[in-house]
């Protein structure tokens, strides 16, 4: 199965979701990253969908779980990078993604991370 | 129309009386359309479709049919766009009876043939109608088209911050097309601050208000902020009796506090020089 690496920067960890997001992978990348935080005590995730071109309501649901995960290790979660198609289906399915911030791009979303600490 | 070649007679009858079925026939059309065609045109026009009404009538001619139906198609847009209504472009064939009638009631012995005559022109007539209201509706379509393209332009106010004034009433298709529009200027642009300005949308019912949250909604989700701005005394009242609610949603009376409250939230600040 593939799996979605993630990369630490300081007190970050970086996921670049660059292949199309099955259930099972983004499962599998909710238990990595919990494990992750834990192991390198990161204040900060930034997953960037910039690549992801469909969403539906379970996936969706996941974003917003790894949000409420990771506020339980005191890090913070920022999505970077949605694309206009995607964050219309969200709006339409009626997710908002509560407890997960937004940036327009990778850099953005490290400022707002950086200014936080 | 299908006349067969025994009905020769009516046409032969109608070509000998050309000059007078065909100033009748004028004078019949330029009552019905007024003085907004002059009389020649109308002369010239007619002209044209008598030799091919007498043409197709009095021999199998095929083309002639085919040629006949295409200048009428022809004249029935042209009527249509230049903003005629549906009895002055039907009259134009209609009273080509009228004027042969009054011919052949001299002529006891056409009536028969008239009859089919009669029923070819009300053929004609209606080609002539259903071809008008075909180009009625693509202008109608059209216009649709432009005013989608036309109502929705993104302007960019600032580095980083873009408005979106709308104008006109906001239905779910004109939503999306906006919200579209909006969300690819926010990730092209990189900007962080988008201004939804609805001086111009005529009223705000609940359903409006529904499309104008989903946007900005779609706005946050991208990472940008959304600011709404341009409602008017009589909108706020619209939307407080309603019970609309905005929620954490930043709503300005006009553009320019919106600008100003955006240039606020990117740690700029206007003053005097």
């Amino acid at each position: 199965m593939e799996r979605v690496p993630i990369l630490r920067i300081g007190k970050t960890l970086l996921v670049t979701i660059q292949i199309d997001l099955q259930d099972d992978i983004v499962m599998q990348l909710q238990e990595d990253l919990a494990e992750q935080i834990v192991a390198t005590s990161a204040t900060g995730v930034i997953i960037d969908i910039t690549a992801v071109e469909i969403v539906d309501s379970f996936i969706g649901r996941m974003l917003s779980a790894v949000g409420s995960m990771s506020r339980l290790f005191d890090a913070e979660t920022v999505i970077v990078g949605m694309r206009p198609a995607v964050a219309i289906t969200l709006v339409e399915l009626g997710l908002s993604l509560p407890g997960v911030r937004t940036a327009i791009n990778a850099e953005k979303g490290l400022r707002l991370l950086n200014g936080r600490t | 129309m299908q006349l067969d070649s025994g009905h020769g007679k009516i046409a032969d009858f109608i070509r000998a009386n050309q000059a007078k079925v065909l100033d009748r026939w004028g004078e019949l059309v330029q009552a019905a359309v007024g003085s907004r065609i002059s009389a020649q045109e109308i002369h010239r026009e007619l002209e044209e479709i008598f030799d091919l009404v007498v043409r197709s009538m009095s021999d199998a001619d095929e083309s002639a049919r085919g040629e006949l139906r295409a200048v009428l198609g022809e004249l029935s847009r042209s009527r249509a766009r230049n903003g005629f209504n549906p009895t002055e472009t039907a009259m134009g064939v209609f009273s080509l009876k009228d004027a042969v009638y009054e011919l052949v009631a001299d002529a006891p012995d056409l009536a028969g043939e008239y009859v089919d005559f009669a029923r070819m022109v009300d053929d004609l007539g209606l080609l002539t109608f259903e071809t008008y209201t075909a180009a009625r509706e693509q202008i109608i379509a059209d216009q649709a088209e432009f005013m989608l393209e036309l109502s929705t332009p993104v302007v960019r106010l600032w580095d980083g911050i873009i408005a979106v004034p709308l104008v006109g009433t906001l239905d779910s298709a004109r939503t999306q097309l906006v919200m579209e529009k909006m969300l690819n200027a926010l990730v092209d642009t990189g900007a962080e601050h988008a201004v939804l300005d609805i001086t111009g949308v005529p009223t705000v019912d609940t359903e409006v208000a529904q499309h104008l949250l989903k946007a900005v909604m779609a706005v946050r989700l991208l990472g940008a902020e959304c600011t709404i701005s341009g409602i008017r005394p009589q909108i706020a009242h619209t939307i407080v009796s309603l019970g609309i609610e905005f929620g954490d949603i930043a709503t300005k009376a006009t553009l320019a506090d919106a600008l100003a409250y955006a240039l606020g939230r990117s740690g700029l600040r206007v003053g005097p020089a």
